[in-house]
């Protein structure tokens, strides 16, 4: 085939495109993979009983919080590491900050209880529960996302894949909070910072696998 | 190149042409360029700058018009280039990040011929698929004529217009690995 050919070919009848598509489908994908996995948690875990207790009711916007800062950072990066040379102008290593941010706090209220409190505070109750169920329920949101950044265009696979994870198990980690017993700082910054980075670690590894274009 | 780019984006056919001939200029001397580095013969030249066409092409919606052009299709030239040297097995696949400026560095003069035949890379494609790209894209007909040869809406021939150029890119590496 010859290269003008093709140029032909592909000029003929152009239809005008949307550049926004990208973005959109992927705010779609996060809403979606939200919703999804909130109702996962409900249906199969159920809401915490206990909410209308202040105390508990704090530590859940806490929880909640953190993984929304995971999510919203990871999106951000997220979406213009779906446009071609987009991972060129992008801060990857701001997605540490809200770790990083917890791992201290975590620290602060490990210094200030007695050192016998500390293995109550880190392990909690069901901590297999909450290790299992955020990678569990972020596998819907990653499948939704990954649908969306297929459409796009990424050239670094690796980190697309990483940060697709991520967001995932952010959103993973929000719906799982509506049922999670523990109310530990230093438990959330192990066990939610955790999970969230294994979703990450997993997406990196599938991401040059289920991205390729 | 880049208010070619955005007319195009707008549906311009022929900004988009003068485009597409301009961008397969710069990726040759580019392509021709890298694959000496690489150690390869420079045959395969004509194939990456009609692949990197297609995925221009079929990816164009992800172009940020707020950004420059260059590094965007110097991105999709690479990413292609890397996914091309590794489905070939390279033993020196090491593509080094350079100045994205390089690629408007020089332009590769004569059109060539790739080793692809158009039709037999249709043929793989689905029987919808396949009728909708070559009434619209190679007979020329408007989206409507066309929508009435096939017995579907318009708005399902562009979108099958849409998918055949995507799995083109597909069918091509299919094509390579043989």
């Amino acid at each position: 085939m010859k290269t003008e050919q093709l140029i032909d070919l592909l000029s003929t009848n152009l239809e005008p495109v949307d550049t926004q598509k990208v973005v959109r489908s992927l705010w779609i994908a996060i809403v979606a993979g939200l919703v999804l996995a909130s109702l996962t948690c409900i249906v199969t875990l159920g809401i915490r009983q206990d909410l209308s207790n202040p105390g508990v009711l704090g530590f859940l916007f806490a929880k909640i919080g953190f993984a929304a800062a995971v999510t919203i950072l990871g999106w951000s990066l997220l979406a213009k590491h779906t446009r071609p040379g987009g991972e060129n102008h992008s801060r990857i290593f701001l997605t540490g900050v809200p770790f990083i941010a917890l791992v201290a706090l975590a620290t602060v209220n490990l210094i200030l209880v007695p050192a016998s409190h500390w293995g109550q505070l880190v392990t909690g109750e069901r901590l297999l529960q909450c290790l299992l169920s955020i990678p569990v329920m972020a596998i819907v949101p990653f499948a939704v996302i990954v649908w969306a950044v297929r459409n796009a265009a990424p050239t670094n696979l690796l980190r697309t894949g990483a940060l697709t994870g991520l967001v995932a198990g952010g959103i993973g980690a929000i719906a799982y909070a509506l049922h999670c017993p523990n109310d530990s700082l230093p438990f959330i910054a192990f066990w939610y910072g955790g999970a969230i980075v294994f979703c990450a670690l997993a997406g990196a590894v599938l991401g040059p696998r289920l991205l390729r274009w | 190149m880049r208010a070619l780019m955005i007319a195009g984006l707008a549906g311009d056919g022929v900004a988009y042409r003068t485009l597409l001939s301009e961008l397969s200029g710069h990726l040759r001397a580019y392509y021709a360029g890298r694959l000496v580095r690489a150690g390869r013969g420079t045959e395969e030249v004509e194939d990456l700058v009609q692949e990197a066409l297609i995925a221009v092409h079929a990816r164009r919606h992800t172009y940020d018009p707020a950004q420059l052009l260059t590094p965007w299709v110097y991105a999709i030239a690479r990413y292609k280039l890397i996914d091309h040297l590794r489905q070939n097995r390279s033993a020196r696949a090491n593509v080094p990040i350079e100045d994205a400026a390089e690629i408007i560095a020089a332009d590769g003069g004569q059109a060539m011929e790739s080793h692809f035949d158009l039709n037999k890379l249709l043929a793989r494609l689905p029987e919808k698929v396949r009728l909708a790209i070559q009434y619209v894209k190679i007979d020329g007909l408007s989206v409507a004529e066309a929508a009435a040869r096939c017995g579907i809406s318009q708005s399902a021939i562009k979108m099958n217009v849409h998918r055949g150029l995507k799995q083109l890119s597909a069918v091509i590496s299919q094509e390579k690995t043989k």
